[in-house]
């Protein structure tokens, strides 16, 4: 318990420490809302479907979740080369404490990420349509950060420097973006892109987000929450595996 | 009594032998030096001791435990200070102890004094709120130091220690050191580049040698046996005077680079 509290701590400090990081990860969202928010807009309106801010926040929010809390896992392999993760290794607590307690710390990281967007995307006019639900969007927030950082400890667990890094992130975090209705709304779009976009859990954080903030929903709240769990569990079980069989 | 028992030890990476079949034992409560040029298999062999690298083939006992099959209680065993750095940059030094003495369970009330202890023994008391990045090469070394002997253990494993210290610091650690090994009879095996480091701590060497162990025995022992006035002059007797071409990874090759640089 102690183990996990005290790695736990440690990423939230070392978050709060590098403030580059904090400014760095909120600029991206700001300009996919603004660019996008306002330039799509107009055309989003003509066709009929609403407000495309308030269609595209929640996809924002899933966005900066799924991109700092991926980020946050994979900081192990720079521990690994600066050589703190032997550290940790050596020491006389269980490997599964170790992973648990920084997925939580990356978890912890992403959510107030997304909390920041989520304010940041009420001041440039998003309006969510009921603030009881606010809570429970928060609790999503949680469960999708705690899926994506799980995911990131397990892919970090099994590269060995950053030289992966860049083939991560363009076949795997960008289509996982891209793809999951975070920009568009995934009626009446081609089989093979609605198909895709059903594989990719981001999708139906996104979904349960959209669902609980603007009471429009695609696959329904219960489903949603359902496969991010399951998934969630998923790469957990898998994430330790590997987290377990590290050497260095 | 042993506390460290190595049988028929090989640790292959691809087509490199690391360590070559090596058998050694170390009694409780020994001062064991593991010697040997770069390259030599010294890190390597450290690292199945502590549980960090699975051995290609052989056996372990330490502390009376296989590292494959009960690694927590050999990590209950053992503390160590490693080669190549290992705090965490974006903690103060005090935070690093902290954490340390967190995971390895050592009391709240004992663990504040003997922080206090340490980083007053490697001087580095005054900048405890210091982040590590801001510290010198040589200071990092201390606080890795330091950290290594927070939690009391029964063996303490020590890469290359003294790298890259002052004499000072050189000399209170191994005061510390040698007071641990009598008062609590921790059993200390390090390695060193340093000969005359060895000579006068170790009560018994190894030497290793491109992955195998080609002597053991007291210094005495091993200048008598190369007819040497030194354990140094017996130490180029039996290893030979060429220096080591490393074909290593890049990693590696920094790891030379950064040790260049330290000294
Ligand atoms: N992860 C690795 N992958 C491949 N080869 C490795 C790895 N780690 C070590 N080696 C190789 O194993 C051999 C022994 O390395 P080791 O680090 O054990 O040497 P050492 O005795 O500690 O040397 P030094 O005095 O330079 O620290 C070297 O040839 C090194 O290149
Ligand atoms: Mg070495």
């Amino acid at each position: 318990m102690k183990t996990i509290y005290i790695l736990w701590l440690r990423q939230l400090k070392r978050y709060f420490r590098s403030k580059s990081r904090i400014i760095g990860s909120l600029a991206q969202p700001l300009l996919f809302l603004v660019s996008l928010g306002y330039g799509f807009g107009p055309v989003f309106q003509k066709a009929g479907q609403g407000n495309y801010i308030d269609f595209l926040a929640p996809g924002i929010i899933g966005m900066s979740i799924i991109f700092s809390s991926i980020f946050s896992g994979m900081e192990i392999i720079w521990d690994r080369q600066f050589g703190f993760l032997k550290e940790t290794l050596v020491a006389p607590v269980s490997r599964l404490s170790i992973m648990i307690g920084r997925t939580l710390g990356g978890t912890t990281v992403a959510l107030m990420q997304g909390v920041i967007v989520f304010l940041i995307a009420m001041v440039a006019g998003f309006h969510p349509y009921n603030f009881a639900l606010l809570p429970l969007a928060i609790l999503v927030m949680l469960l999708v950060a705690f899926l994506f950082t799980a995911l990131g400890t397990m892919i970090a667990s099994l590269l060995s420097d950053m030289q992966g890094f860049q083939l991560i992130m363009n076949f795997l975090i960008m289509p996982l973006f891209f793809l999951s209705g975070a920009l568009f709304p995934l009626q009446g779009l081609p089989k093979a892109i609605t198909t895709i976009a059903s594989l990719d859990p981001l999708s139906y954080g996104v979904d349960a987000f959209r669902t609980l903030l603007t009471g429009v929903t695609h696959f329904g709240l219960g489903l949603d929450i359902l496969v991010l769990s399951g998934v969630t569990l998923l790469f957990l079980v898998l994430g330790s595996y590997f987290f377990s069989k590290i050497q260095i | 009594m042993k506390i460290i028992e190595v049988k028929n030890l090989t640790k292959k990476f691809k087509d490199l032998i690391a360590v070559d079949n090596i058998s050694f034992e170390v009694e409780k409560g020994e001062i064991f030096a593991f010697l040997g040029p770069n390259g030599a298999g010294k890190s390597t062999t450290i690292k199945m001791l502590t549980t960090l690298l699975q051995p290609t083939s052989g056996s372990i006992v330490l502390n009376n435990y296989d590292p494959l099959r009960n690694p927590d209680e050999v990590r209950h065993s053992f503390g160590i200070v490693f080669q190549d750095p290992s705090l965490d940059d974006e903690l103060t030094a005090y935070e690093n102890m902290d954490f340390h003495g967190i995971l390895y369970d050592v009391p709240k009330k004992v663990r504040k004094d003997r922080i206090e202890h340490l980083l007053k023994l490697v001087e580095l008391w005054d900048r405890r709120k210091s982040l590590v990045k801001e510290f010198s090469g040589g200071m990092k070394r201390r606080l890795e130091i330091a950290r290594g002997l927070l939690h009391h253990p029964k063996v303490i494993f020590l890469d290359e220690p003294t790298l890259g210290l002052d004499p000072q610091t050189r000399n209170s650690t191994w005061n510390y050191l040698l007071e641990l090994n009598k008062e609590e009879g921790t059993t200390i095996f390090f390695t060193t580049h340093y000969m005359e480091e060895a000579e006068r701590v170790a009560q018994r060497v190894a030497i290793i040698d491109h992955g195998r162990i080609i002597a053991t025995g007291t210094s005495e022992e091993l200048k008598a046996s190369s007819h040497s006035n030194s354990l140094e002059e017996a130490f180029l007797a039996l290893t030979g005077k060429g220096i080591r071409e490393e074909e290593g990874t890049n990693l590696d090759r920094m790891r030379q680079r950064r040790k260049l640089f330290r000294h």
